[in-house]
């Protein structure tokens, strides 16, 4: 019995989280381009969850060679065509999916890891340390994001790993700028302020107060960097230092399928296509997420 | 600003794990040789010693030379940035002539075929990689319909004409060559969609959302109400409030525009700083890529500047904070 006054109870103090979250879901519904980025984002996912078991030549991401079936042009047996090596480029582009997600998992983790605590000192506590961040974050925001990559990656040399960590550190000054200015205007709000006049700590209020308030934003702009981020490492890819050969990445393959064009057009068109449809996916997603989340912010991006 | 750019730089070369006197020494140098270089270079020095060396070179306009060619790499830049600057200002100019007038028209026919075909264009514009878009394009229009060439900056029987500003279009118009002049425009052509598009569609997007918000504001209702005519109204009236952030945007795609040039020179063999860049990356030969990011980091807070300015022009409350 009293299990159930005590759900009741749970209910109704959740009930308006409930409602809240209902209406959520209608203005997200409403709109159809974030239907279609969540459709898109979700049959990526499903690819990336079961792609090794649904693949018809598994081999083939880990470089196999068949070269009596080599640039085969798409056919029942190869939807995709096949590589100069004899490789099925359905079988890849379906792997690809999961390399990716892990790359833009990689970056976006390591760069919000790193930017968020920076951009909450830089707001919060401020002084000379923060200002000394902010210097250092514009420095790095004056420069195109994608030379700054090249340049690490080529002092690190090429590879997977090593483009990963450079866009990773590259990517970490947009979530400063993004926290410091959000944390600077909550510092200012009244709740904050009424906090600090009732004794709470600055630990208290940076995890009870500021960081719950960022949460919205940073999700929004983690979801557009997802997309972002998979085209960076698929740029580097194509020019040759990001993933090698016979990694299933999708920017490295059109990299090596260019030197098959026109003929063997298939070799690049398809993980290009894989790219596009990923990268609009997050995209549509993280757009939906913001109207629903910041409407104000709407304009900026 | 630029002093810590090239902090940034400096760092990113010397963390590097290689040894750049091996490197440039070659495969079969002996211990003597690979010596003898890094003395030359100042890479036996302490690191602090290296930095001001570095700082002094940078403030004579020296850059280093590149590894593999020998080539200073201030010589290098000099000759390759105009055609970065002349592909990267077309695209940019493409992107605002394009995106502003169709970010209006989709805003005053909202929810109309206009403004849809305008959405699918906008979502999708951003979402392609430059580098595949390229590809495709060429593969299209250059191999499959042949209307414009491959790649390149000329074709192989156009000579460039006599260097007066060393911007090829720039040069052909003054000199009156026409012929070589729409060579390098047939070239140019393809490099400068593939590059203008996401930025077209991100300019057209905030147009268009800024549009829609400053045609529901008073001062247009008045205007419409003292009977001005449409046409006036949007083009005078609203565009110029609906300009300010669309402005802060054209900033901020011009850098990021710097930073694809190098994927769309890749593609279309141009000869830029960008396809410089990459061949250098490449090789791990740094000093070229340092240069290619202090010049284009540069350019970029030049661009920022520019924008601010235009605001000031916009924008009078800007220019004189006491009119607030």
């Amino acid at each position: 019995m009293s299990t159930r006054v005590l759900s009741a109870a749970w209910r109704a103090e959740r009930a308006s989280t409930w409602r809240e979250l209902r209406r959520q879901a209608r203005v997200f519904a409403r709109s159809a381009s974030s239907i279609v980025g969540l459709a898109i984002v979700g049959v990526f996912l499903v690819i990336v969850a079961i792609g090794p078991w649904i693949v018809p030549y598994p081999d083939d991401a880990r470089g196999a060679v068949h070269l009596d079936r080599k640039l085969q042009p798409p056919s029942a047996a190869h939807w995709f065509g096949t590589d100069e090596v004899g490789n099925d480029v359905f079988t890849r582009v379906i792997l690809g999916a999961r390399v990716s997600l892990e790359i833009g998992l990689v970056i976006t983790v390591i760069a919000a890891l790193i930017g968020v605590p920076l951009g909450i000192v830089a707001g919060y506590v401020g002084g000379g340390l923060g200002e000394l961040i902010m210097r250092v974050t514009d420095i790095f925001l004056s420069v195109p994001a994608l030379i700054l990559a090249l340049a690490v990656v080529g002092a690190l040399g090429p590879g997977i790993v090593n483009a990963m960590l450079a866009l990773a550190l590259v990517w970490w000054p947009g979530y400063v700028r993004l926290v410091q200015s959000k944390t600077l205007a909550l510092t200012q709000t009244t709740y904050v302020e009424a906090a600090r006049a009732s004794g709470a700590g600055r630990a208290r209020i940076v995890f009870l107060h500021l960081l719950p308030n960022c949460v919205s934003p940073i999700v929004v702009k983690a979801s557009m960097d997802m997309g972002l981020a998979i085209l960076g490492a698929a740029s580097l890819g194509f020019i040759g230092l990001g993933a090698q050969p016979p990694y299933p990445e999708w920017g490295a393959m059109i990299s090596y399928g260019r030197n098959y064009l026109p003929t063997w057009w298939w070799y690049s068109a398809f993980p290009g296509l894989a790219i596009y449809l990923t990268v609009l996916g997050f995209n549509l997603l993280g757009d939906g997420l913001r109207d629903l989340l910041d409407p104000r912010s709407r304009t900026a991006m | 600003m630029l002093f810590g750019l090239s902090c940034l730089t400096f760092a990113i070369s010397h963390v590097v794990p290689g040894d750049p006197a091996r490197l440039a020494a070659g495969p079969d140098a002996n211990q003597a040789m690979v010596d003898t270089l890094r003395a030359k270079y100042g890479l036996d020095r302490p690191l602090p010693v290296q930095f001001a060396r570095y700082l002094r070179g940078l403030a004579a306009g020296d850059l280093g030379e590149s590894l593999r060619s020998r080539n200073a790499v201030a010589a290098d830049l000099a000759q390759y940035f105009p055609n970065t600057f002349e592909l990267v200002t077309l695209a940019l100019l493409l992107a605002v002539a394009v995106g502003v007038p169709l970010g209006m028209l989709a805003a005053v026919h909202r929810d109309t075929w206009i403004d849809q075909g305008a959405r699918v264009l906008s979502v999708s514009g951003v979402a392609l990689p430059a580098f595949w878009l390229g590809l495709m394009l060429q593969l299209l229009i250059a191999l499959h319909l042949g209307w414009l060439p491959l790649g390149g900056r000329l074709g192989l029987t156009a000579t460039p004409p006599a260097p007066i500003t060393h911007l090829l279009l720039v040069d052909a118009l003054l000199r009156g060559e026409w012929r070589t002049m729409a060579d390098a425009l047939a070239h140019a052509a393809l490099p400068v969609v593939t590059l203008s598009l996401p930025a077209l569609a991100s300019i057209m997007r905030v147009n268009r959302a800024e549009m829609l918000e400053t045609l529901q504001q008073d001062y247009i209702k008045t205007a419409r109400a003292q009977g001005f005519s449409g046409f006036r109204i949007v083009c005078r009236y609203a565009l110029r409030n609906a300009m300010i952030p669309t402005l802060a945007m054209i900033g901020l795609r011009y850098g990021w525009m710097l930073g694809s040039t190098i994927l769309v020179e890749t593609v279309f063999d141009w000869p830029g700083i960008g396809l410089y860049a990459v061949n250098a990356a490449v090789s791990s030969d740094f000093a070229p890529i340092m240069g290619v990011t202090l010049l284009l980091g540069l350019n970029f807070m030049l661009a920022n500047l520019l924008v601010d300015l235009a605001y000031g022009w916009l924008d009078p409350r800007i220019r004189r904070p006491g009119l607030t």
